[in-house]
Order: C-alpha cells, then sequence, then structure tokens
C-alpha cells in the first residue's frame, strides 16, 4: 500500500490534497464533513476584518455542454466575526488532530498580524497562510495581490508574521504578475517556510450581450474578478514549476489551479508541488470527488511502484528545459489508422486552413472518407492529432533519420542557425506551399 | 391481450399515437448540439435530398441563434419542422453521421431541426419577405409538399402564385398519409399556415381541375403550370373478392385515422396485404387502434421487403405478426371479409414463384390492400403531349423538371412516382428555378 502522507514544511496531513482557502472551508461544518469524506486538510477562508459582499458574485465559463470550465469571484475574505471561526478551529482540530488545518490571514498594519496570528495559534492551526493574492476588491484596499505585486512590502509583512508565529508560515502568491519568482523569492528572504499558488487571475468573464454588463452583474455594474477552475490549470502548472526549478526560492510548494482529479493532482506535483489545494472542483461537485482523487492516486502510485509522495515531487522537473535546448533534428509524422478514421475530415480542415496544407482528401468519386497524409508537407505540427474526434486515430510517428541530437544553441554554436532575412538555412525554406491565388474559389 | 384497446377519448389518441420523436426541450437541444463534430464537407449534409447545412443550424443551435437556424433550414427546405419529424432519417442524414462509424448513437439531426423550426413557427418569426411582383403568374396544381415549396420559392422571385387544390386542406399526403405517431396534423397544418403568411401564395381549396376547360384556361393566364398532383388511390390487386365490405386500401385507411381517427372501424383481425412503408403504417395504425391481430402478409422474403428495417421493427413493436412468402390469391367471405386464401411462394432470380398445393387460409375481419398508390392518369390525360415513363410517371427534364409540354413543370410523387415529403420539397424548388429561368428567357 502506497503510502500518501504529505509534509508541506513540517505541516503534516494524512493525504496531499487540502481544501484551498474559498468558500469550501468557510466554516467548521464544511471542514469537518470534508476531513469526513477523505480531505487530508483545509485552508480556512481568509480570517481578518470581517467584510460585506456583495451578490451576485460569481461568473462562470461554459464550453459546448461542459459547465464551469473557467469560473471566477468577486468574493472578499471572510465576512464571519473572527472569535466564531477561531472556535470552529479549535473543534475541528478536536476532532481531527492529525489533519492539516491552516488559517489563510489577511490584515494590514503589524500590529494586526501580531494578534491575529497569536489568536489562530491559540486555537490550534498547524500552519498559517499569508494572503498576499487576492485580485478583486482586497488589492483596492492596499491588501492581497497589492502586497503580491509588490516583493519588497511582501517581503517585510512576511518577516513581520515570522517575528512572532511558531507554526510554518506559507505565503500564497497571486499569478497577475510579470515573473512569479520575484515575489517567490521575496518570500524565501522573508523567512516564508512554503509558498502556496496560485489564487485566482483577474478577469472579465464575459458580457451580458443586452444589458452591457459584464458579469457578474451587481445592480447594473460589475467589476474585474479572480479566474480559476479547469481552465486555469496549464497557467498554474508553468507558475508552479517556474518557482520549483528556481534555485533560489527553494522552499516548498503548494500546488493550486484548476485541479479537479487524480491527475491533475499528479500534474502539479511531477512539477514540483509539495501537495495540492482545491477550490472550483468542490465548489461544482462537492466534497465526494475527493474518493476519486484518493483511489485515482494510490493506483497510479502502485502502478509505478512509487511507495510514497516524495518519489515523484518534481519528477517531471529534469524534462523541462528552455526552448534552446530541444532537439531539432527530432522528426514525427502524422499517421492515420484508417481502420479508426470515421471521416469526418476535421483534419483535413485543421491542416488546411490552419497549418501545412499537409492533409490530401480521397480522390473524387471514391467512396472512403479517409484523408491521407502529404508526408513531404507535414511538419509534425501535432495539429491534426489533437483535433481528431477519435481516440489514437492520428498518431505522431517518429520518422528522423537518428542524427543529432542538435539543438538551436548547437546550431547557434555551429554557424548552422539563419542570420539573414533571406537565409538559405530557414526551416521553412523549400517547403512546398501553392500560389496565393489556388486559395480562390475554394471557400 | 393485443397491445392496444380502441381508443375512445382524445386523451386514447393521444397516448396510442404518442410522437416518436418528439419535441426536445431546450436543454435537450443544448446538449444534443454540443455533439455535433462540425465536419468538413459533413456526409449527413450529402445524404439530405435538400442538402440542408446541418453542422451549420447546430452550431447556430447551440450558441442560442435559433432564428439562424431555423433560417438555415429553410432557405433549403421549407418543410423544416414536417421534414425533421416524418423523413426517414435512419437512411438519410443521421444513417450518414461520421459518429456511427464509432459506433456512438449519431446526432439526433431530425429532432434538432424541428427544434429550432418549431421555436420560429411557435414565436411566429417572419424570416422572409417575398420579392416585389415581377409581373409574372404562375399556376399550381395541387397543395402537397411539392406544390407549397414551389410556390415559397416563387414567391421569392417576385412571382405571383396561384395554387388549385381538390380537397379543403393543405399539404397533401403530409396531412392524409404521413402516421399520426410521427407528426400531429397541427404540425403539418400550423407550417404551412406559417409559410403563407410569410410567402403569401393563394391557395383555392375545394378546387380540382378536371377538364379540358380548366386546363385551357389556366394555359391562357398563367405563365406556366406547375403538375405537384401526387399519386390516386390504392391500386386494387385484381383478385376475387376485393369489393367486399371491410377490404379497404391503405392510403384511404390512413386518411380515415388521419382525419376521424375515433370513428375508423378496425377490426379484431387484421390481415394487411404489402411489404412496403404504407403496409406498415397501416398495421401499425390498425393496431394502435386496437385490433386484436394484425399480420402482415407479404408474397416474398422479409429480406426482400421495400420497406424499411426501422420500420418494420416499429410496426412489430406494435404487435404486429410479420407472414412472409404468402401471396394472397382471393378474399373470402360473402358480404363481408371473412379471412384471406394465400399461397405459399418461394423466389428464382427475384421472380415470385407459387409453390403448387400449398394454398392455406388465415381468417379474418378486415382486409387492408397495402399494394401500392395508382398514377392520376386520367387528370394527366387532360394535358396535351405529356409524355410519361414506362411507370405512368410524368417524365422531366432533371434540372429543371420541365415536362414534354414547356409550359408544364412536375415536381413531387407525380413524377419519382412516391417517395417522401422531403424529395417533393426538394423537386418542388428545382422546378420553381426552372420555371423562373423558362419564364425569365422568354421574355
Ligand atoms: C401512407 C403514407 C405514409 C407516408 N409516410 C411518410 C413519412 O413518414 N415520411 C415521408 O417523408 N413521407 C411519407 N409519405 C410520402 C409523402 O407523404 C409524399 O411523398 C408527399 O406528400 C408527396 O408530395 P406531393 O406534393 O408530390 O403529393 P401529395 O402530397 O400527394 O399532394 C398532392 C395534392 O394534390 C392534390 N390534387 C391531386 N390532383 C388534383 C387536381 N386534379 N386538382 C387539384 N388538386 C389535386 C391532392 O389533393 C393533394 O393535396 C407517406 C405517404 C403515404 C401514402
Ligand atoms: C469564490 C472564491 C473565493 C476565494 N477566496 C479566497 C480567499 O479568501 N483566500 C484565498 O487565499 N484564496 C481565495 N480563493 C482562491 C482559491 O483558493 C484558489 O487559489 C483558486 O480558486 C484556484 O484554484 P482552483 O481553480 O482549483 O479552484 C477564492 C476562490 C474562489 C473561487
Ligand atoms: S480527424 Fe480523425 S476521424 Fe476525422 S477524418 Fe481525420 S483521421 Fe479521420
Ligand atoms: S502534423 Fe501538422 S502539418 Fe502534419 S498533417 Fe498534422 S496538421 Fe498537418
Ligand atoms: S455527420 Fe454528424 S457529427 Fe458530422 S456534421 Fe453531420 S451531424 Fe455533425
Amino acid at each position: 500500500m502506497p503510502n500518501l502522507t504529505a509534509n508541506l514544511a513540517g505541516i503534516r496531513s494524512p493525504n496531499p490534497f487540502w481544501l484551498a482557502s474559498a468558500p469550501p472551508a468557510n466554516s467548521g461544518y464544511q471542514i469537518m464533513k470534508a476531513f469526513d469524506a477523505g480531505w487530508g486538510g483545509a485552508v480556512w477562508k481568509t480570517l481578518g476584518i470581517p467584510i460585506i459582499n456583495t451578490s451576485s458574485r460569481y461568473g462562470a465559463i461554459n464550453y459546448r455542454s461542459n459547465r464551469m470550465v473557467g469560473f471566477n469571484n468577486i468574493e472578499l475574505i471572510t465576512d464571519r466575526p473572527l472569535a466564531d471561526n477561531l472556535r470552529e478551529i479549535e473543534e475541528v482540530k478536536k476532532y481531527f488532530p492529525d489533519h492539516a488545518v491552516v488559517a489563510s490571514l489577511m490584515v494590514e498594519s503589524r500590529q494586526e498580524w501580531h494578534q491575529i496570528v497569536k489568536d489562530v495559534e491559540n486555537a490550534g492551526v498547524d500552519g498559517v497562510e499569508l494572503n498576499f493574492g487576492c485580485p478583486h476588491g482586497m488589492c483596492e484596499r492596499g491588501m492581497g495581490s497589492a502586497v503580491g505585486q509588490e516583493p519588497s512590502v511582501l517581503q517585510v509583512i512576511t518577516q513581520w508574521v515570522k517575528e512572532v508565529a511558531t507554526v510554518p508560515v506559507i505565503v500564497k502568491l497571486t499569478p497577475n504578475i510579470t515573473d512569479v519568482t520575484e515575489p517567490a523569492l521575496a518570500a524565501a528572504r522573508g523567512g516564508a517556510d512554503a509558498i502556496s499558488l496560485i489564487n485566482t487571475i483577474q478577469s472579465l468573464m464575459g458580457v451580458d450581450l443586452d444589458r452591457f454588463v459584464p458579469y457578474p452583474v451587481v445592480d447594473g455594474k460589475s467589476t474585474n474578478g479572480g479566474y480559476c477552475g479547469p481552465a486555469v490549470k496549464p497557467i498554474a502548472l508553468n507558475m508552479v514549476k517556474n518557482c520549483a526549478q528556481h534555485s533560489g526560492v527553494n522552499i516548498p510548494i503548494s500546488g493550486i489551479g484548476g485541479i479537479e482529479n487524480w491527475r491533475d493532482a499528479v500534474e502539479h506535483m511531477l512539477l514540483g508541488a509539495s501537495n495540492v489545494q482545491v477550490c472550483t472542483a468542490v465548489m461544482h461537485y462537492g466534497f465526494g470527488i475527493v474518493r476519486e482523487m484518493l483511489t485515482g492516486l494510490e493506483g497510479y502510485m502502485k502502478d509505478k511502484g512509487f511507495a510514497q509522495l516524495s518519489d515523484f515531487i518534481g519528477k517531471a522537473l529534469p524534462n523541462v528545459t528552455t526552448w534552446e535546448n530541444l532537439n531539432l533534428k527530432y522528426k514525427v509524422i502524422a499517421a492515420i489508422d484508417a481502420g479508426k478514421c470515421i471521416g469526418c475530415q476535421l483534419c483535413y480542415t485543421a491542416c488546411e486552413d490552419g497549418a501545412h496544407q499537409a492533409i490530401a482528401l480521397p480522390k473524387n468519386g471514391q467512396e472512403s472518407r479517409v484523408p491521407a497524409i502529404i508526408e513531404e508537407n507535414c511538419v509534425g505540427c501535432n495539429l491534426c492529432s489533437l483535433v481528431c474526434p477519435v481516440e489514437n486515430c492520428i498518431t505522431m510517428e517518429r520518422k528522423d533519420n537518428g542524427s543529432g541530437p542538435e539543438s538551436w544553441k548547437d546550431y547557434m554554436a555551429s554557424g548552422k542557425a539563419p542570420t539573414a532575412f533571406n537565409d538559405e538555412r530557414a526551416g521553412g525554406h523549400g517547403h512546398w506551399i501553392p500560389e496565393p491565388k489556388a486559395g480562390l474559389g475554394k471557400g | 391481450m393485443a397491445e392496444y384497446t380502441a381508443p375512445t377519448t382524445e386523451k386514447d389518441l393521444e397516448n396510442r399515437f404518442g410522437q416518436i420523436k418528439p419535441y426536445m426541450n431546450p436543454t435537450m437541444a443544448y446538449y444534443e448540439s454540443s455533439r455535433c463534430l462540425f465536419c468538413y464537407d459533413a456526409p449527413c449534409v450529402k445524404a439530405c435530398p435538400t442538402s440542408i447545412d446541418i453542422p451549420l443550424f447546430i452550431r447556430q443551435i447551440h450558441t442560442g441563434n435559433l432564428d439562424g437556424a431555423a433560417r438555415t433550414i429553410y432557405d433549403s427546405n421549407y418543410f423544416g419542422n414536417i421534414c425533421g419529424k416524418v423523413c426517414p432519417t435512419e437512411v438519410l442524414c443521421e444513417g450518414a453521421c461520421v459518429y456511427n462509424l464509432q459506433e456512438v448513437k449519431p446526432i439526433e439531426i431530425g429532432r434538432l431541426q424541428s427544434f429550432a423550426t418549431s421555436r420560429a413557427i411557435e414565436r411566429n418569426r417572419k424570416l422572409y419577405e417575398p420579392a416585389p411582383p415581377n409581373g409574372h403568374k404562375v399556376a399550381v396544381i395541387g397543395a402537397g409538399p411539392a406544390s407549397i415549396s414551389c410556390a415559397c420559392e416563387l414567391r421569392m422571385r417576385g412571382y405571383e402564385v396561384d395554387i388549385f387544390e381538390a380537397r379543403n386542406h393543405p399539404s397533401g399526403l403530409a396531412l392524409y398519409g404521413c402516421a399520426p405517431y410521427k407528426v400531429t396534423n397541427n404540425d403539418v397544418l400550423g407550417e404551412i399556415n406559417y409559410l403563407q403568411e410569410q410567402f403569401q401564395f393563394k391557395i383555392h381549396y375545394n378546387h380540382p381541375i378536371e377538364s379540358k376547360e380548366q386546363i385551357a384556361a389556366l394555359e391562357r393566364d398563367y405563365g406556366a403550370i406547375l403538375l405537384g398532383v401526387g399519386l390516386g388511390h390504392t391500386q386494387p390487386l385484381n383478385i376475387e373478392g376485393e369489393k367486399l365490405d371491410n377490404c379497404i386500401g391503405a392510403t384511404e385507411f390512413i386518411e380515415q385515422v388521419k382525419l376521424v381517427p375515433l370513428s375508423v372501424e378496425v377490426g379484431r383481425r387484421v390481415i394487411v396485404i404489402g411489404g412496403g412503408n404504407t403496409a406498415m403504417d397501416a398495421a401499425s395504425e390498425s393496431a394502435r387502434l386496437g385490433a386484436e391481430a394484425v399480420t402482415l402478409a407479404y408474397r416474398r422474403s422479409k429480406e426482400e421487403m421495400k420497406a424499411y428495417a426501422f420500420e418494420y421493427d416499429l410496426a412489430r413493436s406494435a404487435g404486429v405478426m410479420g407472414l412472409f412468402n404468402a401471396a394472397p390469391l382471393a378474399i373470402l367471405g360473402t358480404e363481408k371479409v371473412q379471412g384471406v386464401r394465400f399461397i405459399k411462394t418461394h423466389s428464382e432470380g427475384g421472380k415470385v414463384m407459387p409453390l403448387p398445393g400449398s394454398e392455406f387460409e388465415v381468417a379474418c375481419d378486415m382486409v387492408i390492400l397495402a399494394t401500392g398508390q395508382s398514377k392520376r392518369s386520367d387528370f394527366l390525360g387532360l394535358i396535351d403531349s405529356l409524355e410519361k415513363d414506362a411507370r405512368g410517371c410524368i417524365k422531366v427534364h432533371p434540372g429543371s423538371f420541365q415536362t414534354s409540354h414547356p409550359k408544364y413543370f412536375a415536381a413531387g410523387d407525380a413524377v419519382n412516382g412516391g417517395a417522401e415529403v422531403v424529395n417533393a420539397a426538394a423537386e418542388g424548388k428545382m422546378a420553381a428555378r426552372g420555371i423562373d429561368s423558362f419564364i425569365s428567357n422568354s421574355k
């Protein structure tokens, strides 16, 4: 049986699945229920001076028949009195001493930071998370992402917290910044024990076409909100990887953003996250999804022979390199499995209009609708295999001559890289491309 | 007990004739439309006799552009709603959908089509306006699908159109023939009414064209004449006993079912003779109206039936029993039908051969002859030099639908010998274009 126990900078939990600081972690009732369902930890909905929220608060992007592929909110931190939260934290810890309860915090002055850290420690939390990420509302008041976007301020506040904290301190980062490693480095310099990322991305979810107001509509007006959910996973993965690969950051990472199932979680971990946090998926489907996450992770670890999480945390990092190191001699070409093809010809139109005119339709009068790859034209971009609706119908077959590897860096060193506008050494030199006029009358 | 008892109330009828392709609700349409792949050069479009741009209207449904979807459908086929319900989609668009090749349920194109068009009809959306009068008049004989389709198309080109219809309702066999569990009379009349309000063609009801004088007047007053007269009564089998009470032609029986369903007196034991789609309908309908035993007797094998397999399955599901390789020799009885004498057959090179000495009798109290409809040869004889093919169908030029008499054009069952509503709609539209170029060129 693989061991799922997670450890983030000394904060232990029976498994790596935590609720992110958000509505699912708003109360002791919800967190008890979540732990009961199988969650390993929870970051309490951000505490501070309680606020007043708007209604409505959420917007979503649906893709085709799928609801909430992307989600956004204009909600602030907790609207409940601190005393109620502290009492509930204590109660949860009584029932679940081995689960991780982390308090997310957001206040302004040094004195307030000192006070609230002591209060939550007295209530029994296993760690604190400093919310420097909220990109709406709170940042207008000089908190949240206003801090996260200012590395020097972030560092100072982290230091204030470290002056009094006895439990591990996690700094939650905002993605609304050019280079996420800058605030990550500032957190490390300030003495943070871990970072968590990403918080939500500034966004407008769409516009009501009749009322001329973006969503969510609050009495005829709207404001930018924070974007999250499945659609943001790629952005989160990249930022997690950037922090994990940076030698100066060097503190553990809690991965957040677009996690809905065990695969998403494993991806975050392969890129360096020690555990993961989930919000939108729980808001969509409830706490029950953790059962799938637990069994999925366990099955994966068994299949791969991983005994504990550390066996694969960061395992993909050595394989993420810079573009200049990729092997330019590697060549794949699309191949269609005629037995699987259903003749939708989406690959044809994608390659014809959106790639390299490397797919031919069957000749007129032929019964079959299976297109054919024109190998000389195929650049191996994958587009056709991505649009094909049939699993494994278009595969990318390796076709290079085995020479190499040779990267851009090598090309530059050996003088093989093109340097002039009409350089003979250009990659597309000699590619067959139809004359412009041949494009007429085909629409 | 049989599957059904005789209906006595409107409610019973609704239950006996529940729609096999009921209207989708918006959620169903949303989900179903999301599945369409938007194939290139889509096979479903190629399989539609009216070449509706199916992927386009499905995408329009999905994006909430219902008027756009209805317009896409009506641009190709004026019988959008009726066709969505009565077309044999299994062998047309849906049969060609690429999903079949993946053994995934094909897109429910017919129901989506009816969804979009019925919404336009319900909300009385004006999608078309006739062109300004061009000064030419066209007469149309018959108000069936071929004729109405032709009339709409002519109105779009500014022609004044007078339709002469023998009966007191429009839409021909779409009303008197199509099975009540496929389409309701309200659906049929509703769509014609919707078309008439927009296209403003005139229909003169109770106005059969049956004399040389009438024909001469039409020729004098109109620039061209469309023959959309369809087919006539059920053809006799020319065997003994056809005149007995309770021996009825299928078209005549079905017409009663459609017009006065509660007064149809269906026998306890019914024998339907024939192997086409009309035979299937007559058998299904008599079973649904409470016949205790319905036998479908065909002189060839089951595999040789002209009816679509799904129509036979539908009849079977209503409790109909098949009797194959049985040719009727005589209908037995003195005043009323009492039975049918058959002889067993076998096929030799496509020819039906009786097996000598194999006569047998089956008792029944009703016989329905589904032996094909006769051609309207008396009427066609009124027109000079009108050429017909070997089957007695009107001969036309395949592109323009012009007959051997240049002033006459023809479309629908009278030309194709009896096909589907969608074929009549397609041909009527093409005939309108033929008429337009005939009249424009003879100016
Ligand atoms: C029992 C049955 C079931 C069917 N089921 C289906 C089905 O499920 N799906 C499907 O797609 N198709 C079905 N069809 C076929 C479809 O109904 C026809 O193909 C279609 O209606 C043909 O259209 P039309 O305009 O050519 O002729 P018709 O619909 O026959 O219309 C001809 C019109 O002309 C009028 N007329 C004839 N002579 C004269 C005259 N001399 N003067 C004035 N008016 C005249 C008639 O009264 C009639 O209204 C069915 C047919 C039958 C018989
Ligand atoms: C409605 C809502 C409220 C949130 N409130 C907070 C908050 O108070 N503190 C915080 O640190 N993050 C907050 N977040 C951000 C989430 O913790 C998380 O970082 C983000 O949703 C990305 O993860 P996900 O896409 O997996 O849900 C909130 C997110 C949502 C959707
Ligand atoms: S996209 Fe796939 S299924 Fe469709 S035609 Fe191309 S290979 Fe065949
Ligand atoms: S891999 Fe790219 S270039 Fe090659 S056939 Fe597919 S779409 Fe065209
Ligand atoms: S064949 Fe099927 S999937 Fe393709 S466009 Fe037509 S309905 Fe859509």
